[in-house]
């Protein structure tokens, strides 16, 4: 129990607008009123085609509904404020930007290469340092999953330096 | 009940189903639902039949994989096994390994097949009862399921109710099913046909996942060595056979609700045990009537959850929502046309869960210290596999890079979702029930000509926004009742 209540008291010494419960909620609001604002934009439909409500009626009551939640999950947590989450580390935000990465390599240069790159990359910095198990998981398990998929499911992936060499 | 299943490769998707879902259940991370999530592309290949039968093998074996990792290293390998771990690992930690796995095996092989047996006789009668469904019935039986969320174990009431709100949101995204307007497309061609469930489902499971562990890989398990599964004594069934039933009970009644599931049923199958207990001091510290009473449960929930899921079109639990999925991207519709249309489907999920209940026995009794010894596969070499399989998965179902984005973009979601206490499960759920609510709502005012009022009419539609409405007060009456105490 001490160490739940610990982070509560620390919690409550900083200021509003660093607290957690502050900041998410925040986002969802903020993430909310743009979707909110971009259902005006959508096109209504004419009485003698609308059937029941506009198309825009529904999302609308549910951004509303999102928005009225979350100042009441903020308003309960001004009283029981969140516990302190802990720092995220290193790794996370190396795979985190591994996926980024991965994004960009399948985009301009191969799909294949990009899945074999991020895998390396993640068992690397997650702690793996021995070749074979590299080589493992970075370019012999995506062969065999490219194989399968390829072969025995009849999937052409998107063209690549390297899904060119093989389909060539 | 068995007769669909005579088929050899039906006998094949089922022994590999139940195997896989072992191995998932064994890996903590993983469990039924992330691995159904990521064999979902995969059955596409396959008929509709063998594509459930595979998921619904999964989802049996695999919750009750879960007990293995946490009567062994403390530490559930699905959230459904987390009350095991209270006397699952005290009585390891005593050298009872082998006993308090042999009991987990045998009251989960128990709670799973009692939950086939009110499977097979209440999914047809709640079926027979939707027959009197109009569109403003099933709109207001949505919302029941959307309510339930609120009293579902993970996270809060509130942030429950706004990840489902979000889930029905996305299935917003794409042309406006009934105008062919689009909604939050943002010029994007290739969101107009709205966003996949697999994506999502991959996304919010897997890679969310991933990033969790990603945060974790310095932590060390301390692994219990086992001999060997024993059968409960004679002693041990005496004391637990009470509990054993009072949890398959309880597990598939907890099932049978709407967003309901397995974890849910196996903490209050444990605490009840503990109440009906002779011996209530021993629960924590390696109490087999615990260990009984939790994974009957767990178990049970199994085929209750599925009673609304395929009655309905509803799902039970977080894997049920995968399973429907898996009914959706096959074309089936389930609901009171599938039991009058296609008997022998719905009879081979039945009879596929009752063998996978007897084969995760088998595999659980003889192959335990196998399956144990999967959860030394290092992480760093794990998840990585794991993230080629879900890519090139999501990417098969629609050859489709965007499918992948959308991916990572759900998985970066989730992670932060589960950072910040919303449990991610009401997403799928609402996800799935997102075009029901809407499509109901919208075709009721079509009948009632705008009239909202004309809802509370209908006897059916009024019961269950009255059950709404206690679903949503229930959380709160429960957490005034343990501040009273």
């Amino acid at each position: 129990m001490k160490n739940v209540q610990k982070p509560k008291r620390a919690n409550k010494s900083l200021p509003f607008f660093f607290k957690d419960e502050f900041k998410v909620s925040f986002i969802i609001i903020f993430i909310s009123l743009i979707l909110l604002v971009t259902t005006f934009t959508f096109d209504v439909v004419p009485p003698i085609l609308n059937r029941g409500i506009q198309p825009a009626t529904f999302p609308k009551a549910l951004l509303i509904l999102i928005i009225a939640m979350t100042i009441i999950i903020y308003y309960l947590a001004t009283k029981n404020p969140w516990k302190i989450e802990k720092k995220l580390p290193k790794s996370f935000f190396l795979t985190l930007l591994s996926f980024i990465l991965f994004v960009i390599i399948s985009k301009t240069l191969d799909f294949f290469l990009a899945i074999s790159a991020l895998s390396i990359f993640v068992s690397y910095y997650w702690g793996e340092k021995r070749l074979f198990y590299l080589l493992l998981v970075g370019i012999i398990f995506p062969i065999i999953v490219f194989i399968f998929f390829e072969t025995i499911l009849g999937l052409r992936f998107p063209p690549g330096i390297i899904t060119n060499i093989y389909y060539s | 009940m068995l007769a669909p299943l005579f088929s050899s490769k039906l006998i094949l998707v089922l022994f590999f189903g139940t195997l896989f879902g072992l191995i998932l259940g064994v890996l903590p991370g993983l469990g039924p639902t992330t691995g159904g999530a990521l064999i979902l592309p995969f059955t596409m290949t396959l008929d509709p039949l063998s594509a459930i039968v595979l998921l619904t093998s999964i989802y049996c074996a695999g919750t009750y994989g879960g007990a293995i990792t946490a009567v062994l290293i403390n530490t559930p390998g699905t959230p459904a096994a987390a009350a095991t771990c209270l006397d699952g690992y005290p009585l390891a930690q005593k050298g009872e390994a082998g006993r308090a796995l042999g009991m987990a095996t045998v009251s989960s092989t128990v709670g799973g097949i009692f939950s086939v047996i009110i499977l097979v006789f209440f999914a047809p009668i709640l079926a027979q009862l939707a027959y009197e469904f109009g569109q403003p019935e099933y709109f207001a039986l949505a919302i029941f399921g959307l309510t339930m969320l609120a009293s579902i174990g993970e996270g809060s009431p509130i942030k429950n109710l706004i990840a489902g709100a979000f889930g029905i949101l996305i299935s917003t995204v794409g042309k406006d099913f009934m105008t062919s307007i689009d909604r939050f497309t943002f010029g994007v061609n290739e969101l107009t046909e709205g966003i996949g469930f697999i994506p999502v489902v991959v996304g919010l499971f897997a890679m969310s996942e991933m990033l969790t562990q990603s945060t974790l890989i310095n932590q060390v398990f301390n692994r219990i060595a086992l001999k060997a599964i024993k059968l409960p004594s004679i002693d041990d069934y005496k004391k637990t056979w009470k509990t054993i039933l009072r949890s398959s009970g309880i597990g598939s009644f907890i099932g049978v609700l709407p967003a309901e599931g397995g974890t849910v049923a196996s903490l209050i199958g444990y605490s009840e045990a503990k109440r009906f207990s002779k011996n209530p001091e021993e629960f924590g510290k390696g109490s087999i009537e615990g260990i009984a009473g939790a994974e009957a449960a767990n178990n049970a929930a199994t085929g209750g959850a599925m009673v609304p899921t395929l009655a309905l079109g509803i799902p039970g639990s977080a894997t049920t929502a995968v399973i429907l999925t898996g009914l959706i991207i096959h074309g089936v519709r389930p609901g009171p046309d599938l039991f009058r249309e296609q008997p022998d489907f719905l009879y081979g999920i039945f009879g596929a869960m009752l063998i996978a209940n007897a084969l995760f026995f088998i595999f659980g009794f003889f192959g335990a210290k196998i399956f144990a010894r999967i959860t030394l596969v290092p992480n760093k070499i794990l998840w990585p596999m794991i993230f080629a399989v879900s890519v090139c998965g999501t990417y098969s179902l629609n050859q489709s890079i965007i499918d992948v984005w959308i991916m990572l973009f759900f998985g970066v979601i989730g992670f932060f979702m589960r950072r910040y206490g919303f449990s991610v499960v009401p997403v799928i759920i609402g996800l799935i029930l997102g075009e029901l609510v809407e499509g109901t709502l919208r075709q009721s005012l079509v009948i009632f000509d705008g009239n909202w009022l004309m809802f509370l009419t209908r006897p059916i539609a009024l019961t269950f926004f009255i059950l709404s409405l206690i679903a949503l007060a229930f959380p709160l009456l429960r957490s005034r009742k343990l501040k009273k105490k």
